[in-house]
């Protein structure tokens, strides 16, 4: 443990220490705006103009088109164009999130080549959308259909392609296992599941000679830009990408998707704005959400419970025209202290959209698997679920041997047991009961690493005496907008709503993607340099200009609070906006990032903002970063009719230093609602003889509604990290989620004895 | 989506006009017509807005019962404090159906006519296949996923589920569907697929539901609702049951009992056996979980929705007892 950057009294970062604005409970800023309706959204702007575009879809699951008939369609009222493979205009192909080349050949954003149901094929625009709706229904499509290969369940699929870069393995862990006195063996199934945030996907695109404006949610301002541009041949500036606000993405809204392409090309081609918008069915399809996995796992253990190998193998289904690997030992590999481990896992090509990021990808599953794993062999060797978890407590990473920066882990299992009631807990199974009720206590733990990339702000201080953050990070609702004017109205001296924050425009200053959970980390950062430039700019001229009140006391340094300047040798005070007054200055703006200061050119910036390939690892550098939880989960489950309710969770976190706790708190239940879903509810159910998802509708793929979800009581841990980030948070968007399907299996477990290992846990698998 | 005409009628006498035009179709809350045409299975020729006709909308008690306007709100009706204290099990249907929004919108008249959530039939891009949507097309549904589909009153051209709720207390408590003049019990309203799924209820061309009449009964003062999902909120039945009880002076024989069944039937499912088995017995466990099991007679299963036929007696079971107050 390295507890040598923590102060002899522990601060927890937040307002508790005292302080200004980062670190209190302000309420979101962009709250107001957004409940009155006043927040515009993407698919809201109306432009003079503005046709409508529609997609259809293909209706098989693998093949080719033959013909595509769309003299109907074309002569439909209101119909300006039909799209259609052999009509929409080629792209360019361009470059990945890695930086690498896409591939070879024109992108086409509709093909005749079929390798999935439901892939976009043609596009209908015309002047309004039920003209373009009703003519989309006109379109008729003769396939030549083939066997599509529907999931990793049908034996065609076969095993997969391995995927050697997320394999793991250290010491002898096949001998180790074989030698171990306790064994266990079991696998763990996760579906397809759905990122369905309840703004669809969509857009507004409008040419004007060759620059193009977008009106896109987006988790990813440079990114998307960046591609835009590179499927149009025109320079990254041409672009121009505005998403102030996003209803909800949770992975999905990071990169432009064929439909961005299809609106973008229907505008070029006809000239004039084009807005699309996905239907909620369609969306299951324009973009693959978390892949169906399955591991199984073998625990080497002493008689005591003490790990002494892991064995590991993995698959997740990918597409056949892509590769999605969904890294499955992420939490397997850095739990627990064993001295052998070895994990390696394939991806399965079959006929289905190429699975993407939802929240907490790899770690999610991962957790699923390990946390699940380590509860049975609880039981298998007669220890308390969280007693053997302390017994295998890894003191520093296993994987990569590097001490953790921060792991508060011992102090999450403390406060949430202690605030849970562990204690009272009766370890045998069906061993508590209320009524017709079973009631189980189970409890996991979850990770989420620190990621690392730069990212660049302005701070603008301006002469009414009001100070502007301006960048292209965004704010899906996690509170980036309000966490960035408390950066700001700290580093200044400010009041917090003398802070206005301008987000998520590619006109603004570059930041990378909001995933990963790093952009609160690193936006604090930028916006904490630029801010302090920004006041010392403001104190230099104070000391320094002729005009100066402050100029004859030939102070050192000012000090600024509360927008008020004062020197300690006493004499004046005078607010900001009287300063700036008598400098006679309309504003004082600087644009600082946090690029390494000898690698920051343009060309570094931009490969920092549009691609991945300036994140750094968790590992790179001294320390191991990584955010921790643990969930402790009650349930109560009906013997009769095995519906399982959860009536109880308690969870104990540490994201470092908290920048707002309300905001935090926000996130991690968000997390552990969506975790509840997913583990009692969502299931993305394909039909095998179609490769369709049937329930692609928010009315059958079921997510968790208010009726399923309980208090939710969580707890801080964290201390501030400074390894981590520069003003000492880690991970907390993605680190919620992490944890509770598995605490919430094994809760069902200890109240019914029977151990559900595939996800959902539906009623059906609990009866006799 | 094709263009349709919209006609909005003067009165009852001209709805029922229109009605009778092939490919006319009744707007009222238009929960399931708008649904159902954005999925591309419902194509009306001619839209009848009905919502503005009047005096169609109340809740009306009397000696013999209460008459139903067809256009009451479903959250109207499961609010009013007459219909929770003589008729819970139909609140307790309404207010565990749909989302709040739906039952906002949605009619007592529509919600009868609701159509099946079988993702087959609102498929037809994907799924030429159904004889409900397009008659002797077949039916995806055998051999795809199942576990949302009937295991009672099935045929081998259909094995869709009915979604409702209200319409299995209404089955329960033997209430009349009142079709202007014609009036036709419940039971009798909803049709077994057989060999014409898409058939599934008594309505006549031309004909419109102005309202449903529930008959007072000891049992119906004396009823609950029980319906069984994965989510609390806004899921159609796993399995359902609505149950009315009523005891003999001795407070333990059962006097009268009636029991219906959703989410596990093709029409709402009156379980006679049940109430046969149980009337004039005392009321215990183990005679309710035994006669219960009548309810699953000639049930089955495609696969995935096996688990339907363990559940629903068990649902039963816990309903009667609840109302007994032994649960």
């Amino acid at each position: 443990m390295t507890t040598d950057i923590l102060p002899a009294k522990v601060k927890r970062g937040d307002a508790s220490d005292g302080g200004a604005s980062l670190g209190s409970r302000l309420s979101r800023i962009d709250g107001p705006a957004k409940i009155t309706g006043a927040a515009r959204y993407a698919l809201e702007h109306h432009l003079e103009g503005l046709c409508h575009a529609v997609i259809v879809q293909s209706t098989i699951g693998a093949g080719r088109i033959g013909v595509i008939d769309t003299t109907a369609a074309d002569a439909a009222p209101g119909v300006l164009m039909v799209l259609t493979p052999d009509r929409i205009m080629p792209l360019k192909s361009a470059t990945t999130w890695l930086d690498t080349p896409g591939p070879e050949g024109p992108y086409l954003a509709l093909t005749n080549v079929i390798n999935f149901m439901g892939q976009h094929i043609a596009a209908v625009v015309a002047e309004t959308f039920e003209q373009a709706t009703a003519a989309a229904a006109l379109v008729k499509v003769y396939y030549e259909e083939t066997d599509a290969i529907a999931t990793y369940d049908d034996p065609r699929s076969g095993e997969g392609m391995a995927l050697d870069h997320l394999a793991v393995s250290w010491g002898e862990a096949e001998a180790a296992l074989a030698e171990a006195p306790v064994r266990i063996e079991a696998t763990y199934r996760t579906p397809r599941e759905y990122n369905v945030p309840i703004e669809p996907h969509g857009l507004v695109a409008q040419w004007s000679g060759d620059k193009l404006t977008v009106w896109e949610p987006s988790q990813w301002i440079n990114g998307m830009s960046r591609t835009y541009a590179e499927w149009f041949g025109v320079p990254y500036e041409n672009v121009r990408l505005v998403s102030p606000f996003i209803g909800g993405g949770f992975g999905s809204k990071a990169f432009a998707l064929a439909h961005g392409a299809i609106a973008a090309c229907a505008a070029k081609m006809l000239d004039r704005p084009v807005k699309l918008a996905l239907t909620r069915p369609q969306t299951f399809t324009a973009f693959g959400g978390r892949p169906a996995t399955r591991q199984t796992l073998k625990l080497g253990a002493t008689e005591e419970g003490k790990l002494l190998s892991i064995v590991q193998t993995g698959a997740n289904e990918t597409s056949v025209d892509g590769v999605w690997g969904e890294p499955l030992a992420s939490v397997t590999a850095l739990m627990y202290a064993t001295p052998h481990l070895a994990a390696r896992q394939t991806v399965v090509p079959v006929n289905t959209v190429l699975p993407s990021a939802l929240r907490a990808p790899g770690e999610n599953p991962s957790a699923f698997g390990i946390e699940c794993a380590i509860d049975e062999l609880s039981y298998e060797v007669g220890i308390d679920p969280v007693a053997i978890r302390l017994r295998n407590y890894a003191e520093e990473d296993p994987h990569a041997k590097k001490p953790w920066s921060t792991r508060q882990l011992r102090e999450a299992y403390e406060a949430g047991a202690k605030a849970f009631g562990w204690e009272k807990r009766k370890p045998e199974p069906r061993s508590m009961r209320d009524g017709h009720h079973l009631i189980g206590w189970g409890v996991a733990a979850g990770t989420y690493p620190v990621r690392r990339t730069a990212g660049e702000a302005m701070v603008g201080l301006f002469a009414d005496g009001r100070a502007e953050v301006a960048s292209s990070g965004i704010d899906m609702g996690q509170g980036t907008y309000t966490i960035l004017a408390q950066t700001a109205a700290d580093a200044i001296g400010l009041p917090v709503d003398q802070v206005e924050v301008k987000l998520g425009d590619s006109a603004l200053p570059g930041a990378p993607v909001a995933g990963g959970s790093q952009l609160a980390n690193l936006m604090t950062g930028a916006v904490h340099k630029a801010a302090l430039a920004a006041r010392d700019e403001l104190i230099g001229l104070a000391i320094s200009d002729p005009n100066s009140p402050f100029r004859a006391l030939q102070a050192n340094t000012l000090s600024v609070a509360d927008g008020v300047i004062s020197s300690p040798r006493g004499g004046e005070e005078v607010t900001i906006a009287e300063l700036m007054r008598r400098l006679g200055r309309d504003k004082i703006e600087v644009l600082r990032d946090t690029l390494p200061e000898t690698n920051n050119s343009a060309a570094e910036k931009h490969k920092t903002y549009t691609t991945i390939t300036r994140m750094r690892s968790p590992t790179e550098g001294d320390y191991s970063l990584h955010a921790w939880c643990v969930h402790f989960i009650e349930v109560r489950v009906d013997e009769d009719f095995g519906t399982v309710r959860v009536s109880r969770v308690v969870s104990a976190l540490d994201s470092g230093r908290l920048y707002n706790p309300k905001l935090a708190e926000s996130q991690w239940k968000g997390g552990i609602i969506m975790g509840i879903g997913q583990a009692l509810l969502e299931e993305g159910l394909v039909d095998r003889r179609k490769g369709r998802v049937i329930n692609n509708n928010l009315g059958d793929y079921l997510i968790a509604t208010n009726a399923d979800i309980p208090d939710i009581e969580v707890i801080s841990v964290g201390v501030p990290d400074f390894h981590a980030s520069v003003l000492g948070g880690k991970a907390v968007g993605e680190l919620g989620i992490v944890g509770v399907a598995p605490a919430i299996a094994n809760a069902v477990y200890h109240a019914t004895g029977k151990r559900i290992r595939d996800l959902p846990i539906t009623l059906e698998k609990l009866i006799d | 989506m094709r263009d349709f005409d919209y006609a909005r009628p003067a009165s009852l006498a001209e709805a029922r006009r229109f009605a009778a035009e092939p490919g006319a179709m009744l707007l009222a809350g238009g929960t399931t017509l708008l649904d159902l045409a954005k999925c591309g299975v419902a194509a009306p020729v001619k839209v009848i807005d009905i919502t503005h006709l009047e005096g169609l909308d109340a809740i009306t008690f009397g000696a013999a019962g209460v008459h139903i306007g067809a256009l009451a709100k479903m959250s109207h009706v499961a609010a009013d404090a007459a219909i929770r204290e003589n008729f819970p099990a139909v609140s307790e249907a309404l207010w565990q159906a749909a989302s709040a929004q739906l039952r906002n919108m949605a009619t007592i008249g529509g919600n009868l006519l609701q159509r099946t959530r079988c993702a087959y039939f609102r498929d037809p891009l994907a799924f030429p296949a159904c004889n409900k949507r397009d008659p002797g097309s077949g039916c995806a549904a055998l051999g795809g996923i199942t576990r949302n589909h009937a295991v009672l009153g099935t045929s081998k051209v259909c094995i869709a589920t009915n979604p409702g709720d209200l319409a299995v207390v209404l089955s329960a408590f033997d209430a009349v569907v009142h079709l202007g003049e014609r009036r036709i019990a419940t039971d009798d309203f909803f049709l077994l697929p057989g060999m014409t799924p898409e058939r599934e209820h008594a309505l006549e061309p031309g004909e419109v539901i102005t309202a449903v009449t529930i008959p007072a009964s000891a049992a119906a003062r004396r009823s609950t609702y029980l319906k069984v999902r994965d989510r609390q909120s806004y899921e159609f039945a796993a399995a359902s049951a609505a149950v009315g009880m009523e005891l003999e002076p001795d407070g333990k024989t059962i006097r009268d009992l009636r029991v219906a069944l959703g989410g596990v039937a093709t029409k709402p499912w009156r379980a006679r056996d049940v109430e046969k088995a149980l009337i004039g017995k005392p009321l215990e466990p183990e005679a309710v979980r035994e006669a219960s099991l009548l309810a699953m007679t000639g049930a089955a299963a495609q696969g995935d929705n096996h688990y339907k036929i363990d559940l629903a007696p068990r649902v039963v079971t816990r309903a009667i007892m609840k109302v007994g107050g032994l649960a």
